[in-house]
């Protein structure tokens, strides 16, 4: 088979002709038809990094619980008593626009295997959600299909896998219409000893290949995540892999056991890039070589090429590398399981990647300089592309000093209006399609608490997680709009009582070869950066995934955080208001808000249907300590509910509390000359709602952080109230908040 | 007294129903795999939830099938406890241990959710803690949870008083709100909600332990 490289076939491979000569530098000749195809998928933006690794090495990712950092399938932090818990975020953004249901299904599938490649048995998953709007009269219909299928397909796959999937985000921006937007969060936990890592060692140590047999599914699937889209894509649904989530669960059990008897020098799935990738990246990295023969790869369709081997990306497989000798007592375990486990190559000393195929060689690359050296671009970055005017398909909206407009509507008919937003309302269409209990270690689920926890059995501790990226605010400011992302991720941590520890991140931008676009990208990470380094929670690996545009049309720029924090297993501080005559305390005060300040609010995109200025502004010093005031509250008991003002600020976060089984509510009195709709509305950040039965001593500790802890009201039997000094503002009826709240979404999707 | 929970490799509610009975009830358990043909010295057996072979079939239509349930039909018709909770249910009455059949929830979705229960019954091995009328709190977490007979059946069922649980607010349209169902010689029960996600503070209620407790009531009658 000699299928000559023209220039052609290079560019269609996504290889300019320097980085085609840089191959040819590496081998020392012209490359074959296979190799060629290797390179372009380990050279892809997806698995290279190559616009945005300059960049991310401004991350922190080191601290004093970090077990592992970024390069592996996971980072590690560890927890203490022992035990370690593994964590990542990733997007499967392309794959699931173009088949929603398979997308989303085999993202969860891809999170939840980079977690048990680390050794640890997945005990949560979160997930991050973007999607165009669905009462628009032409997109609305496809973004309806887009949502049920996605929601659809993460809940087959984690539900019978088996892990909990216990919370996340969902908001809807005209921007994702051609580009939805799926991060999956996900979470295992292990003994510290028991970590594996995906590193080849041992030359003459045999390469077994497990789990599901290779076919001609998901072929170039990391290029297709590396380019926009355009009409042709809907062609490259084959592109998309089909997943099983049963074979996975069998995958990890077996996996799991077979770690356990010491015969296993290391592990990688296989991801995006399939063999290829698992192959170079154990041979790069445990500085050895790796030699396999195909014909012994176990395969689902006859007649497959070696480029297709090498390139497929058909789910729930893995290799790993076994101690010469053993390999009996590991084929054992996956015979158990009733898995096929076959030994399909030899790790080497001579530091090559050499694929045979009928006992002839049909590529041989030294696996560091395809792993490790792919081309890395300084790409260059103006101004990053903020306000208005960025994309055709956003409302035209004032932009910079602009004043905010007023409308003839009274807080009290925004208030119903905005509950019953799409991003804003109850997304229990979502969750309760997702099993969030499973392992019986969900101690507060989807909207019970600010930051979703999970409890680890072995140890009396629990981890608190939580999701957040706002693309409104990013899109105002890249960089301002990242810190904004970790400080709320941080306080929603806080609010449950935890303390924040570390962080992934899922960074979804658009076309990094558009100036304006890679400055968005490089403002957010520089904020992001100095966010966590400010927060002590470093990043401990995470994904990037660029080129999300359609037709010329990018999205809001939608850096996504992942942040954990460790708290005592115990009854959790949820949000809603327990017990009527609690003293209603807005922790952090009512704070201020400028009018240029107030156009990224969900009140300016749902009620004034516009967009200006800048994000809410943050105070980090201020921030902490808030945070630091509300772990003290929370530890010492005092709070009886706590909630963190976010979307829709003091109004929302009010009626959210409102909105518990015992249907007590509240009435309020804030003293402040902000305009109405501001002073409900505004989301400035560090504010925290909570009710105690002693504000008291709430104050004293507030007051030992610095902040203020005004008491604002009380709480009641029926009914929620807000005044202004004594004026009111607006007086609702729990139930009918309540009914607009929670049935808003499935209203939307019918 | 000693219970097995039997492990299909794709039950997912094995773990749970062990830390139920293992911790929460205190009482030996011990884990039996879906390839063997006993069942070992255990005096009550449950059938997880998940998803024993896949489900991609019908749920349970290849796990009535395995080794185990052969074991598990012997140790019924001697006599033994035997509980089938969500995916053990579906197995169940894929068996022919129970009647009737479990079909997709109406409105097609997956569903996770507490439930209320209404206690029909309290003459079983398996509600006998309990007492008729009362209410439980538990989660339901299924997507063929569905409850389906003819009507000669479900009249069957009411009239030997077989009907362990009702749904209070039926969430998946089961036939009668019919939430679980006992066999005729009352040792075999099958119920969609999931007592072991019940049986401590933390999890949100303890509910579920009035199952338990009704099954370890009977062993020690016994």
């Amino acid at each position: 088979m000699s299928i000559a490289i023209t220039p052609e076939l290079v560019a269609q491979h996504q290889l300019s002709p320097e980085e085609y000569r840089k191959i040819v530098d590496i081998l020392g000749r012209e490359p074959s038809y296979t190799e060629l195809g290797i390179f372009s998928v380990m050279w892809s933006e997806h698995c290279s990094y190559k616009s945005s690794r300059l960049h991310l090495k401004k991350l922190p990712t080191t601290g004093k619980l970090v077990v592992q950092g970024p390069g592996e399938n996971a980072g590690i932090i560890d927890i203490g008593g022992g035990y370690v818990i593994a964590f990542k975020i990733e997007s499967h953004n392309h794959p699931s626009f173009i088949e929603p249901f398979q997308g989303a299904a085999t993202g969860v599938g891809g999170i939840l295997r980079d977690i048990f490649t680390m050794g640890a048995r997945p005990i949560a998953v979160l997930d991050s959600l973007r999607f165009g709007r669905l009462d628009d009269p032409q997109t609305g219909p496809r973004n309806r299909r887009i949502l049920s299928g996605v929601v659809a397909g993460i809940a087959h796959y984690g539900n019978c896998f088996g892990v909990p999937t216990v919370g996340g985000e969902c908001i809807f921006e005209p921007c994702y219409d051609g580009n939805p937007l799926v991060n999956v969060f996900a979470l295992g936990v292990c003994r510290k000893e028991d970590v594996f890592y995906a590193k080849a060692a041992g030359a003459g140590n045999p390469v077994i290949y497990v789990g599901a047999r290779t076919g001609r599914d998901g072929i170039h699937g990391a290029s297709m995540a590396s380019a926009e889209f355009t009409e042709e894509s809907k062609q490259k649904r084959p592109n998309v892999q089909v997943g099983d989530p049963f074979m996975e669960k069998l995958l990890m059990e077996a996996c799991l056991e077979a770690m356990q008897t010491g015969a296993i020098v290391g592990i990688q799935d296989m991801g995006a890039a399939g063999l290829t990738c698992s192959t170079c990246e154990m041979g790069s990295r445990g500085g050895v070589g790796i030699e396999i023969e195909l014909d012994r790869v176990p395969q689902r369709e006859t007649g497959m090429t070696s480029y297709e081997i090498m390139l497929s990306e058909s789910q729930e497989r893995m290799l790993l590398v076994a101690d010469k000798g053993r390999e009996e007592e590991v084929y054992r375990v996956f015979r158990k399981w009733g898995l096929e486990a076959v030994e399909i190559g030899v790790v080497t000393s001579d530091g090559k990647m050499r694929v045979k195929q009928h006992g002839l060689t049909v590529a041989e690359i030294p696996a560091r300089e395809l792993a490790d050296e792919a081309p890395l671009y300084d790409r260059p970055h103006t101004k990053p592309l903020c306000g208005a005017g960025a994309s055709a398909s956003q409302p035209p909206g004032p932009t910079g000093e602009s004043a905010c407009p007023t409308l003839p509507i009274t807080v009290q008919d925004a208030l119903p209006a905005l509950l019953a937003s799409p991003d804003t309302c109850s997304k229990r269409w979502i969750w309760e399609q997702y099993d969030y209990q499973v392992r019986t270690n969900t101690i507060a689920g989807p909207e019970r608490t600010d930051a979703a926890i999970v409890r680890i059995k072995e140890t009396g501790a629990s981890v608190a997680m939580s999701l957040d990226g706002n693309g409104r605010y990013s899109y105002l400011s890249p960089r301002e709009g990242a810190q904004l992302a970790v400080a709320e991720c941080c306080r929603n941590l806080s609010t449950v009582g935890a303390e924040p520890v570390a962080a992934t991140n899922c960074l979804n931008f658009g076309n990094p070869e558009r100036p304006e676009i890679m400055a968005q990208l490089v403002e957010a990470i520089e904020g992001m950066a100095d966010a966590c380094r400010f927060f002590d929670t470093p990043i401990t690996g995470g994904n990037v995934s660029l080129y999300n545009e359609t037709l010329g049309e990018g999205i809001f720029p939608t850096p996504v955080l992942g942040i954990v924090g460790l708290l005592k297993t115990a009854a959790p501080v949820t949000i809603p208001f327990k017990n009527a005559g609690r003293a209603v305390v807005l922790l952090g005060g009512i704070g201020g808000c400028e009018e240029t300040r107030f156009g990224g609010t969900a009140y300016a995109k749902e009620i004034l249907k516009q967009l200006w200025g800048m994000p809410p502004a943050l105070d980090l010093e201020r921030e902490k300590r808030v945070q630091s005031a509300i772990r003290e509250i929370v530890a010492a008991g005092l709070a009886e509910s706590a909630h963190d003002l976010a979307d829709g600020g003091l109004a929302v976060a009010l009626a959210e509390c409102s909105f518990g089984a015992a249907g007590i509510g509240a009435e309020i009195d804030i003293a402040s000359d902000l305009r109405p709709e501001m002073l409900a509305f505004h989301e400035g950040p560090s504010r925290i709602l909570i009710s105690t039965a002693h504000p008291g001593k709430v104050a004293a500790i507030a007051g030992k952080h610095g902040i203020e802890a005004p008491v604002v009201g009380v709480t009641i039997e029926k009914g929620m109230e807000i005044r202004q000094r004594a004026v009111t503002l607006g007086s609702w009826d729990i139930a009918t908040l309540k009914a607009a709240y929670h049935g808003a979404l499935e209203s939307y999707v019918r | 007294m000693r219970f097995g929970v039997i492990v299909f490799p794709g039950s997912n509610c094995d773990h749970d129903a062990f830390y139920a009975v293992g911790t929460n009830l205190g009482q030996p358990v011990e884990y039996i795999w879906h390839d063997s043909s006993t069942l070992g010295a255990v005096d009550a057996v449950i059938l997880p939830g998940g998803f024993a072979y896949g489900d991609y079939l019908r749920c349970g239509a290849i796990a009535k099938f395995s080794p185990v349930m052969k074991a598990v039909r012997r140790f019924a018709a001697d006599g033994g406890l035997v509980l089938g909770v969500c995916n053990g249910f579906q197995i169940l009455v894929e068996a022919g241990l129970l009647p009737g059949a479990l079909i997709r929830n109406r409105g097609l979705k997956f569903i996770c959710r507490e439930v209320r229960l209404t206690v029909e019954t309290a003459d079983s091995p398996f509600t006998s803690a309990g007492r008729k009328g009362q209410t439980l709190r538990l989660p339901i977490a299924h997507g063929e949870g569905c409850y389906f007979a003819d009507e000669r059946t479900l009249d069957e069922l009411e009239a030997e008083d077989r009907v362990a649980f009702r749904y209070d607010g039926n969430p998946n349209g089961s036939l009668r709100d019919i939430a679980g169902i006992l066999s005729r010689e009352r040792n075999v029960m099958g119920m969609m909600p999931h007592p072991e996600r019940a049986t401590e503070p933390l999890m949100g209620s303890s509910d579920g332990l009035t199952v338990f407790q009704s099954m370890l009531g009977a062993a020690v009658r016994v």
